[in-house]
C-alpha cells in the first residue's frame, strides 16, 4: 500500500469535518471539507485461502486484473475503488449465484471519528467472533468510519461462462435453470449467464433454447431500484427498454431515478443513535444521510 | 427477607414482574416455579446461571409486551430458541426473563420462484428443509445440531455446518427480519428487497447473539436443490496430507460443498457407533461433497482424486446411492453423540485458522492434548478451516476440568497466533468474552460496545455476553460456573 492505516488516520485526524473520496464514480465529494484518500495497493492474493488483502482506495478494476491472474475474482460491481464500492454497498449482476458483496468483506480496518484505528471482522473466511462490525460499515458510505484496509473473500472464475437471450419468461427460467449467474429481464427479453462446465451449461441451454451472445446487455443508468424479487412482475406493465431487471434479486436497473422513500421512524431512530455512537460529531462524511439518499 | 421472598425463592421485584406479565399475556405462559427456572438455567455448554421467570411467548405482540415489562422495571431478559448453543449464549444472567420462542414455530409463506421463506424463530432448522423439500429447495445453514436448533439461535449466533463452505454461513441466507428492539419497539432489518435503504442492520443483528432484541419473524433465502452430489470419503495415513489437500483443492479453483475431515480417534468411536465401514486404521479422512449439474460434478471429481493421489490417499470411496451417503453423513454428524464409547464428557472447541495453517495447528493441538494429559477427537469443517477439538475426559476425575480449560484456552491462543479467529460458528457468549482481548483492542472492542449501546443503552438484552466486563462499561457479573475464561 502507498501509506499505511496509521498513515491515513492520522491524515483524518481527530477534530474537523472531513471526506473521504475515492475515484468518484459513486458519489461527488462535498466541496467545502477536507478530502482525503484512503491506502492504495494489493498487500497479497492466497488463492489457497480465497483472499484478498488491499487498501480501501485501490481501483476495482486493478483488483480484478490481479485476481484474474490468480483465477480468482470478487463479486464487485467494475469501476471505482474497493473503499468506495464497500461504502455504497451495492453488488454486481451475479448477486444472484454469488450473493450478496458485503459478504466478501472478511476483514478491515477502518479509521472512526476520533482517528483512532478500529479493527473489525477476521481474517479467516469463517468467523463469529464479536459483533459484525464489517457489515455496518458496507453501505455506511463513509458515515460511521473510514475504511483503511480491506481483506476479501475472493471466488475462483469458473472453468467456462457464456451469455444467452431468449424471448422466453424469465421467471420460468429462474425456477428452472440450475443456478443460473443471473437472469436479467427488459420488459420483453431476457439475458441468461450461465457458468460452470462447458457441457453443462450448453445442455442447460439447448434445453431452454437459449441462444448464446456475446456480452451482458447495457444497463440503464438513470436510477438503481431496489424492489422484492416478488414485486418484479409489477414491471409487467412498465415500458419494455426503459429498465433492466435483476430476476430472482430485485435489483433494477432504470432510466429514472428512484423515488424518494420515508424511512420508518424506529429505523430513524436507530440510525440516530449508532451515528451518535460513532461520530457524534458529525465530522465524517458530512451532509451524507444513508437513510434519503437515493 | 419476607415469607414471600423465602418460599418462592425471588425476591419481591421478580414477583411484581411475574404478576405484572400474567396481567398481559396468558397466565400459563408465564412460569417462576423452581422446575422452569432451574431447566431454563443453561444451554447446551457446561455453563449455568439462574433464570428469574420463563415466558413461552406465541406471538410478536406477546415477546412486545414481555420486553416493555422488562425494560420498565430494568429486569434483564433474552430470547431462547432450542438451548443447542455450546458458548453460554443463552445462559441467563441471574434473575433475567427468559423469552423461550418455541411456541413461535410456524412457517409463515414460502415462495418457491424468489426462493424465500418467512418463518417464526422456533421452527427447527431440519424441519424447515423438510417442509419445503417438495419444493426442490432447502435452507442452507446445516449445523450438526439442525435437527433440534432454531433459525431464531441459527440468526443469533450466525450458526455455520458442513455446507457453508460454498454457500455461506447463516448471515449470507437471511434476507431481512422483524424484531423486537430492547425498549419494546418493532421494525424490520433488511427486507425481501436486495438494498434497503440505510444501513445493513439485519447483517449486525445476525450473530450479535441476542444483545440487540429478539428477532419475532425471519426471511430465509433458499438454495435450490442440486441436480447432482458426489460424496467421498478419502483416507490418509497422515493427517497433515488429508490437511493440506484441502488447500490444493481450493488453490485449483474447486469449491466443494463440503469438506470435512475426521481423525482416527474419531473415526474408531463413530465406527463403533454406525459400522459405516469407516477406514478405523487411517490417521484420518477427508468426507468431500460436490454438487451441480452432473458434468461438472464429474469434473471436479476426476480433478480432486488426482490431487488425493499427489498426497498419498489411501482409499477413495465414493458414495453409489443416497442411502450410502445418508450413511456417511450421519457419521459425521453423529461424531460428538459417539464419543460416550471413550469417555463420559465431552468439551467441543471452535476456532478457525487459514487453510493453509491446517496441519501445522493440528500438530499443535495433539502436542497441548498430550501435554495436558487428555484425549482429543478432531472433526471439524476443514474446507473453511474451522477446527472442533474435542476433548474427552471423565468429570469424575479430580482436577481433570482444570486441565481442560487450560488445554482449551491454549488451544485458542494457538488458532488466533496462526492468524486464526476465536470462533467459526459458535460465537463467544460467555464461553469466550474474556478472550475476546485476543484479537481485539481496546479501541475495536469500544467499538462493538458502541453498537450494542445504540440497540440496547441499558444493557437488558442478554446482558455480559461477548463483550469482556471493561468494554461494555455494565455491571460486572461473575463468570458462571464451568466457564474456563
Amino acid at each position: 500500500m502507498d501509506l499505511t492505516v496509521d498513515d491515513f488516520a492520522a491524515d483524518i485526524g481527530s477534530t474537523e469535518p472531513v471526506a473521504v473520496v475515492g475515484l468518484a464514480t459513486r458519489a461527488t465529494p462535498p466541496g467545502d471539507v477536507r478530502l482525503v484518500n484512503a491506502p492504495v495497493g494489493i498487500d497479497s492474493i492466497q488463492p489457497a485461502e480465497m483472499t484478498i488483502q488491499c487498501g480501501a482506495g485501490t481501483p476495482v478494476n486493478d483488483v480484478a486484473q490481479a485476481l484474474a491472474e490468480h483465477g480468482q475474482q470478487i463479486p464487485f460491481p467494475p469501476g471505482g475503488t474497493i473503499g468506495g464500492a464497500l461504502a455504497v454497498g451495492h453488488s454486481g449482476i451475479r448477486r444472484l449465484a454469488y450473493g450478496a458483496m458485503r459478504d466478501a468483506l472478511l476483514q478491515t480496518h477502518y479509521v472512526g471519528s476520533t482517528g483512532k484505528v478500529v479493527k473489525a471482522g477476521g481474517p479467516t473466511v469463517k468467523n463469529v467472533s464479536g459483533f459484525d462490525l464489517c457489515r455496518l460499515m458496507v453501505g455506511s458510505r463513509g458515515t460511521l468510519g473510514f475504511l483503511g484496509d480491506v481483506i476479501l473473500r475472493t471466488r475462483p472464475i469458473s472453468a467456462y461462462e457464456q451469455w444467452f437471450t431468449s424471448d422466453r419468461d424469465p421467471w420460468g427460467l429462474l425456477t428452472g435453470l440450475f443456478r443460473p449467474t443471473t437472469v436479467l429481464w427488459d420488459g420483453a427479453a431476457s439475458w441468461v449467464l450461465l457458468e460452470g462446465h462447458e457441457g453443462d451449461v450448453t445442455e442447460m441451454a439447448k434445453e431452454y433454447g437459449l441462444s448464446p451472445i456475446d456480452r451482458a446487455p447495457e444497463l440503464p443508468s438513470g436510477g438503481r431500484w431496489s424492489m422484492a424479487p416478488s414485486e418484479l412482475q409489477s414491471l409487467r406493465v412498465a415500458q419494455p427498454g426503459s429498465f433492466v431487471a435483476e430476476i430472482g434479486v430485485g435489483v433494477v436497473h432504470h432510466t429514472r431515478p428512484r423515488p424518494p422513500r420515508l424511512a420508518d421512524p424506529v429505523q430513524a431512530n436507530l440510525h440516530a443513535r449508532i451515528k451518535g455512537e460513532f461520530d457524534p460529531t458529525g465530522r465524517l462524511n458530512p451532509g451524507v444521510d444513508v437513510l434519503t439518499v437515493i | 427477607m419476607s415469607l414471600e421472598e423465602i418460599y418462592t425463592g425471588h425476591d419481591v421485584d421478580l414477583i411484581r414482574v411475574a404478576a405484572r406479565l400474567r396481567a398481559v399475556i396468558r397466565p400459563d405462559q408465564v412460569r417462576d416455579g423452581t422446575t422452569e427456572t432451574h431447566l431454563y438455567r443453561r444451554d447446551a455448554s457446561t455453563m449455568s446461571d439462574k433464570a428469574g421467570i420463563v415466558c413461552f411467548a406465541e406471538s410478536t405482540a406477546d415477546v412486545q409486551a414481555i420486553v416493555e415489562i422488562a425494560a420498565e422495571f430494568g429486569v434483564p431478559f433474552l430470547a431462547r430458541g432450542s438451548g443447542t448453543g455450546l458458548a453460554g449464549g443463552a445462559v441467563p444472567p441471574p434473575g433475567a426473563i427468559v423469552i423461550s420462542t418455541t411456541k413461535m414455530n410456524k412457517i409463515i409463506s414460502v415462495d418457491p420462484v424468489s426462493r424465500m421463506a418467512w418463518v417464526e424463530p422456533g421452527v427447527l432448522n431440519l424441519d424447515l428443509s423438510k417442509q419445503i423439500a417438495h419444493l426442490g429447495v432447502h435452507f442452507a445453514p446445516d449445523p450438526s445440531s439442525q435437527q433440534t436448533c432454531s433459525i431464531g439461535g441459527n440468526v443469533a449466533n450466525n450458526s455455520g455446518g458442513p455446507h457453508c463452505l460454498a454457500d455461506g454461513v447463516t448471515n449470507a441466507h437471511i434476507h431481512g427480519m422483524e424484531v423486537v428492539l430492547p425498549d419494546g419497539s418493532v421494525t424490520i432489518l433488511g427486507g425481501e428487497e436486495p438494498e434497503p435503504d440505510g444501513f445493513d442492520l439485519r447483517g449486525v443483528f445476525v450473530g450479535s447473539e441476542g444483545m440487540f432484541g429478539v428477532a419475532t419473524k425471519v426471511c430465509v433465502r433458499l438454495m435450490q436443490n442440486p441436480p447432482d452430489v458426489a460424496t467421498m470419503l478419502m483416507d490418509f495415513a497422515s493427517v497433515s496430507d488429508g490437511a493440506d489437500l484441502v488447500s490444493d483443492i481450493i488453490a485449483a479453483g474447486i469449491v466443494p460443498a463440503a469438506v470435512e475431515m475426521m481423525d482416527q480417534l474419531c473415526l474408531i468411536a463413530v465406527e463403533a457407533f454406525i459400522h459405516a465401514g469407516l477406514p478405523v486404521e487411517q490417521a484420518a479422512a477427508l468426507l468431500i461433497e460436490v454438487v451441480g449439474p452432473s458434468r461438472g460434478v464429474a469434473a471436479d471429481v476426476a480433478r480432486i482424486s488426482e490431487l488425493a493421489t499427489a498426497r498419498n490417499v489411501g482409499g477413495v470411496r465414493i458414495a453409489a446411492d443416497d442411502a450410502e451417503r445418508a450413511l456417511l453423513w450421519k457419521g459425521r454428524k453423529s461424531a460428538f453423540g459417539a464419543i460416550a464409547n471413550i469417555k463420559p464428557d465431552y468439551y467441543l472447541h471452535d476456532t478457525v485458522v487459514p487453510r493453509n495453517k491446517l496441519s501445522g495447528v493440528l500438530d499443535q493441538i495433539y502436542a497441548i492434548v498430550k501435554d495436558h494429559d487428555l484425549q482429543v477427537l478432531n472433526v471439524f469443517h476443514a474446507g473453511d478451516g474451522n477446527l472442533h477439538p474435542l476433548l474427552v475426559f471423565d468429570g469424575k476425575e479430580p482436577g481433570v476440568y482444570e486441565r481442560v480449560h487450560a488445554a482449551g484456552r491454549a488451544i485458542v491462543k494457538a488458532s488466533v497466533d496462526a492468524g486464526g479467529v476465536l470462533s467459526g460458528e459458535h460465537g463467544i457468549g460467555l464461553e469466550k468474552r474474556d478472550l475476546m482481548p485476543l484479537m481485539f483492542s481496546e479501541t475495536d472492542l469500544a467499538a462493538q460496545a458502541d453498537l450494542r449501546r445504540a440497540f440496547d443503552p441499558h444493557m437488558l438484552s442478554n446482558p455480559d455476553k461477548v463483550l469482556p466486563s471493561p468494554a461494555t462499561c455494565g455491571e460486572i457479573h461473575r463468570a458462571p460456573e464451568g466457564a474456563w475464561i
